[in-house]
């Protein structure tokens, strides 16, 4: 009887239902389905070896070793706070990236960009709140990252050099968190700009209030904070400017530390412990 | 099954797989840090006064509140220092920290009694000098920069009387050239009798330390302090400057 369809037998599919068959039937043709096998690298079965390709065929855990000391994995060690850093990292990311969606960082349109945002965009004011709040959750969280590994002598050979990495993401991570501050337009934003961009006046031989500016010929219109700014007060340029070092040159160059950062910590052995 | 309580005593390898026993553990915090990051977002809104307006100063202004310790440096230095150069030195200092301390205890621990010398110094730095000046700038600096307490109504017409001198002129240095050569003095012989004292004392170590170390160590020590000796000065003795010159003051 070639060709005519075969009509499904019920109470041999009800069967398979109550006893359970039918799940392990469909798990077994999606997890050998060509499209299963080519995207996943190993079984999920507890194996020894299993837990070896989670991590060195993963493209997102393979930054981890495969096995780690015990000491490692204490709290009371690590605080966390390197990993949360990073994750408050990626949180800003996500949550920057909807916010850019909305966001025109021109004198005219930026307070009110924001108003929209609070007031029209669905989520708007808890993507604005999760950015904000992440930000300065990092910056609290990076000091204490440096706290802890300053505490536990961790920047001692071999691993001065990411030490000093760490110390130029600090730095990033605050000069980040300033850029971000003038964004919003509004008089918080602008005057607390312009008190920590005032301090460039004061450079030395480049701020025109600074000393020896008099030997450089330096101005208020062109000197270090000029060069900040894109003009002598904080206007229109200096939100362009401050978006674009916001949203890209500092996140690329934080990123790109940050990666060194990460496989230093591999390389020079893991995370510190006693010996 | 033969002798559950004589594998308890077997001892846990010393080395465990990442996979489950480090990434459950970060994909845990994760998971807690992401919940009390969207309760606080939910419940508290980030702030949005109303637009800029380059014309309407407001009094205080004050900069993002993780440089309000920088900020507060300001009363008692000029832009330049509390603006650029304290920052730089800080930067500068802290990546120089693992090239200074050569002690080679407490790598990887935490140890109070190996390394005291480092603990107070890099907390007294951190807790004193960073973060109780931003608490302080945060709370306690109103209009004009004036200090109120948390109870004191933020008076923007608060009198502060300007009584401050230079030291110099607390000395009885009257003329400005003098008055110069007398701040220099003090500044330098600080340093320079900061550094000596240490060489000193610490005779013995500058063979294995070296010089370069040494000195560096103790001259960014000696910043430290002196920016705490010159807030003594200026809020116990009304200093304003001990060195003054045609092109910058100290």
């Amino acid at each position: 009887m070639a060709g005519k369809p075969q009509i499904p037998n019920l109470a041999e599919i009800w069967n398979d239902i109550k006893s359970g068959k039918i799940i392990s039937d469909i798990s077994k043709s999606v997890t050998e389905s060509q499209v299963w096998t080519s995207s996943f690298r190993h079984g999920y079965a507890d194996t020894p070896r299993n837990r070896v390709l989670q991590i060195v065929s993963n493209v997102w855990l393979h930054l981890h070793p495969v096995k780690i000391h015990r000491h490692a994995l204490r709290i009371k060690f690590t605080w966390c706070m390197g990993g949360i850093t990073f994750l408050m990292f990626l949180v800003t990311v996500v949550t920057g990236v909807v916010l850019m969606f909305y966001y025109r960082p021109v004198g005219e349109y930026a307070y009110f960009d924001m108003k929209y945002l609070q007031y029209d965009v669905p989520f708007g004011m808890l993507m604005r709140n999760m950015h904000r709040w992440a930000a300065h959750s990092m910056v609290i969280t990076v000091w204490l990252h440096m706290l802890r590994v300053f505490l536990t002598g961790s920047y001692k050979p071999p691993r001065e050099f990411n030490w000093v990495i760490g110390v130029f993401l600090v730095t990033f991570t605050l000069l980040l968190s300033f850029t971000g501050y003038l964004l919003p337009w509004d008089q918080l934003a602008m005057w607390a700009v312009t008190v920590g961009t005032n301090m460039a006046r004061g450079t030395p031989f480049l701020g025109h209030e600074g000393p020896f500016a008099e030997f450089v010929g330096v101005t208020s219109r062109y000197d270090a904070r000029s060069v900040l700014l894109g003009g002598s007060l904080v206007g229109p340029p200096a939100l362009l400017r401050f978006y674009v070092l916001h949203c890209i040159l500092i996140p690329l160059v934080a990123g790109a530390l940050m990666i060194v950062h990460f496989w230093r910590i591999r390389k020079d052995g893991g995370i510190s412990g006693p010996l | 099954m033969a002798a559950p309580a004589k594998k308890k005593v077997e001892v846990v390898p010393e080395k465990l797989h990442v996979w489950p026993y480090l990434v459950r553990l970060e994909f845990l915090c994760a998971i807690i840090v992401m919940v009390l990051l969207t309760v606080w977002s939910i419940t508290i809104d980030a702030p949005l006064e109303e637009a800029a307006n380059p014309s309407k100063t407001p009094n205080p202004s004050k900069a993002p509140w993780y440089f309000l310790g920088l900020q507060d440096i300001l009363v008692y230095f000029d832009p330049w220092f509390a603006g650029v150069i304290a920052p730089v030195l800080i930067i500068v200092g802290l990546m120089l920290i693992p090239y200074l301390d050569v002690n080679p205890k407490g790598n990887g621990y935490y140890t109070y009694t190996e390394r005291k010398a480092a603990i107070w110094i890099y907390s007294f730095g951190f807790l004193v000098l960073w973060i109780s000046l931003i608490i302080m700038g945060v709370f306690l600096r109103g209009p004009g920069w004036n200090l109120f307490m948390p109870w004191e109504y933020w008076d923007p017409h608060k009198v502060v009387a300007l009584t401050n001198v230079d030291l110099p002129y607390a000395f009885g240095f009257r003329d400005y050239v003098w008055s110069s050569i007398f701040g220099g003095a003090v500044i330098i012989g600080y340093f320079a009798i900061g550094t000596a004292a240490y060489f000193v004392l610490e005779r013995k170590a500058i063979k294995n330390v070296g010089f370069m170390r040494m000195f560096l160590k103790i001259n960014l020590f000696l910043i430290m302090v002196g920016i705490v000796i010159k807030i003594v000065l200026r809020l116990g003795f009304n200093i304003k400057y001990v060195w003054v010159t045609p092109w910058f003051n100290i």
